[in-house]
């Protein structure tokens, strides 16, 4: 007898559900639609378009013209093959090295101030962390500053009897300049006369350019504290049983921090990885405001090439596949790692046991 | 660092020899662990904090002295031309009003559209929920940058280019938000709400007088991040926006850099205007300090 009153009485309460389910989200399905939905369609039209910017992009003057722009860029032979080349290149060599290092540091950080023996970490925590919460444009104005040629950092390596470079002007890569110290000049001829989207091979091994450097410091100055924090969450979430338990077995505390805490870590690096590749493919900001890709094009990003493209040079069928072919990058870094990091996950855990098995029991 | 680690957690020594032994050898290794950890964070926390000292210091300077003494916290000249000409004889206060205006309407629309949305995904029960959640997803994986071009096509498109509507309407939610909500109205349980529905209350009723003072924990995240969003905001006002009148901090500050950066010098009046727009955002961060690591004080307590 209760049965039916029951469900009548759910049914009752969950009566005008549906509408107001669809109010309630209608808000956002609006404003993400009209912004990002239609946005993204349009935009995939108008790379495939020779639109020039003038009137509406589905006017009858704008012309479909296949795969052109995308091909121009990928391997036309010309000046926008070898821009986006170039802007690939520099990328790539900001998310080696800004990826690993922010990620490194981060939890490096991490670990010092989620000492519970710590004094004043509250003060170092906000320290750390307090760089992310400022802006972009702010923050590049300040490594205007400090790395000028007559900047704080230069005064700094002064001390130390070092003359600091003009950083923001200095074009040479690093790598290059690394290799100079050994009197290689010139790359040889298989490395200089081949080339990939424009840029010979050597020219992609040029690493990133000294101007480029102070932008990767400065990437991984404002981001480790965020990520910190992730990691320091996820360090208090460990349960103390395994640690004990390792000190147990007499692992000392660099054992343990490699062996016991980081494996648990996992999903919170795949995390801080993920975003931090996401992140550092996107270079936008920092470029607009300080530099728009000089010196020689060596801070020149997809992200801010796209921008110019468009609005600079009209060519925006061009800009739209270049914002298309760098979304397909992105999307296939994170997969890629996801496997990567995936893959791994499950062999540890099958090795486990078997390196495990005996130590655990010996204790007990 | 090690030897701190292994020397604290070191089970109580049973006899009274053991102990005297250890504590012979403990508080040497102990200082020496400690002196180490101190020594590199006192380092590196002040490597974090130098930069924001030396930006105010510089902003009191004047041109020739920020080249010459570019490290020194302390002018030896104190100088408040920086300030006077961004308040006096630039755009600088219509840019902080513009960010200002802004930084309101897209926090205020935040918190209203993202809990309303969230709500909806955590707790009704309605056909095309799931395909809801799945869109929302997929527009959450859109890399914001890749959004330059079309975002701009669509502002063009609806004749609203160059209005506050087009720097506010299109940032009023977003999809990161909605899953904070959505998320935290899942944790929150059921009874109080289902109590109020039996009493005959609507779905918004219940909404907006049980649910959501239920949620401030959430609506503060919410606030903290749009607010930081949207003050922080460039590309979009780049491509939305363009007469003076509509210029915000992060693109007019962004032309000051760009537009003289040739010229080598007026650091002073640059760091000025960097230093004074981070000021809100700092502000909202020690308002907010406790919350914004919550996670972390909350579960040391326990």
């Amino acid at each position: 007898m209760s049965m039916p009153v029951r469900t009548s009485r759910r049914s009752s309460i969950r009566g005008g559900e549906t509408a107001s389910g669809w109010l309630f989200t209608a808000p956002m399905i609006f404003l993400l639609g009209l912004f990002l939905v239609i946005p993204v369609l349009m935009a995939l039209w108008v790379s495939f378009s020779d639109w020039s910017g003038r009137g509406s992009p589905f006017s009858g003057a704008v012309s479909f013209v296949g795969f052109n722009n995308y091909t121009a860029l990928l391997g036309g032979g010309g000046l926008a093959e070898q821009d986006f080349g170039t802007a690939l290149r520099n990328n790539a060599w900001y998310v080696i090295l800004v990826v690993p290092i922010q990620t490194m540091l981060s939890l490096f950080l991490a670990v010092l101030v989620n000492r519970q023996i710590l004094r004043g970490r509250g003060f170092f925590r906000t320290a750390f962390y307090f760089p992310s919460v400022t802006s972009s444009v702010a923050i590049t104005v300040l490594w205007l500053f400090l790395f000028s040629s007559t900047g704080a950092v230069n005064k700094l390596l002064s001390f130390i009897g070092v003359n600091g470079p003009n950083w923001f002007n200095d074009p040479s890569g690093i790598l290059h300049n690394f290799l100079g110290l050994f009197g290689v000049q010139t790359g040889p001829v298989a490395l200089t006369s081949n080339t990939f989207l424009g840029i010979s091979f050597w020219e992609w091994l040029a690493g990133p350019s000294v101007a480029m450097t102070a932008f990767i410091l400065m990437a991984v100055f404002t981001t480790s504290g965020t990520f910190m924090l992730l990691f320091i969450a996820a360090l208090q979430n460990l349960s103390g049983e395994v640690a004990e338990a390792a000190v147990m077995d007499g692992a000392n505390g660099w054992q343990r921090f490699w062996q016991v805490t980081l494996p648990q870590l996992r999903p919170t690096l795949f995390t801080v990885l993920t975003l931090g590749l996401i992140g550092s493919w996107q270079v936008f900001d920092q470029i607009y405001t300080g530099t728009q890709g000089a010196p020689g094009k060596t801070t020149l990003t997809p992200a801010y090439l796209s921008y110019q493209t468009a609005f600079t040079n009209q060519a925006w069928g061009e800009g739209a596949a270049i914002a298309f072919i760098l979304f397909v990058i992105i999307v296939f870094f994170t997969l890629f790692q996801r496997w990567l990091l995936a893959e791994r996950a499950v062999s540890a855990r099958r090795m486990r046991p078997y390196l495990h098995t005996p130590t655990s029991g010996g204790s007990q | 660092m090690s030897t701190t680690v292994r020397a604290r957690v070191r089970p109580p020594s049973p006899s009274q020899q053991l102990r005297h032994q250890s504590r012979e050898r403990l508080p040497t290794r102990l200082l020496a662990g400690r002196s180490l950890l101190y020594a590199i964070l006192v380092v590196l926390a002040a490597i974090y904090i130098a930069p924001f000292l030396i930006q105010v210091a510089t902003s009191f300077k004047t041109d020739v002295e920020a080249a010459s003494n570019p490290i020194s916290l302390l002018p030896q000249t104190w100088s408040t031309a920086a300030y006077e000409k961004l308040f006096l004889n630039s755009d600088f206060p219509v840019w902080f009003k513009n960010s200002a205006i802004v930084t309101i309407f897209v926090t205020l629309g935040r918190v209203f559209f993202n809990s309303l949305a969230g709500y909806a995904l955590a707790r009704l029960h309605f056909r095309g929920r799931n395909v809801i959640f799945a869109a929302l997803i997929a527009v959450m994986s859109v890399p914001g940058v890749v959004l330059l071009i079309p975002k701009f096509l669509v502002i063009n498109q609806l004749g609203i280019y160059d209005t506050y509507v087009a720097m506010i309407v299109p940032l009023l939610t977003d999809a990161a938000g909605v899953f904070i909500m959505k998320n935290f109205f899942e944790s929150i349980p059921t009874s109080v709400e289902e109590q109020a529905r039996i009493d005959g209350a609507g779905t918004f009723r219940v909404f907006w007088s049980i649910v959501l003072p239920m949620a401030r924990p959430a609506l503060i995240t919410i606030i903290i991040l749009s607010f930081q969003g949207s003050w922080n905001e460039l590309s979009h006002f780049i491509v939305a926006t363009q007469s003076p009148e509509l210029t915000t901090l992060t693109k007019g500050v962004a032309s000051l850099a760009s537009g003289q950066l040739s010229q080598g010098t007026q650091y002073p009046l640059k760091l000025a205007a960097a230093a004074i727009m981070t000021i809100p955002v700092a502000v909202m961060f020690f308002i907010f300090q406790k919350r914004i690591m919550n996670s972390t004080d909350g579960a040391v307590k326990e």
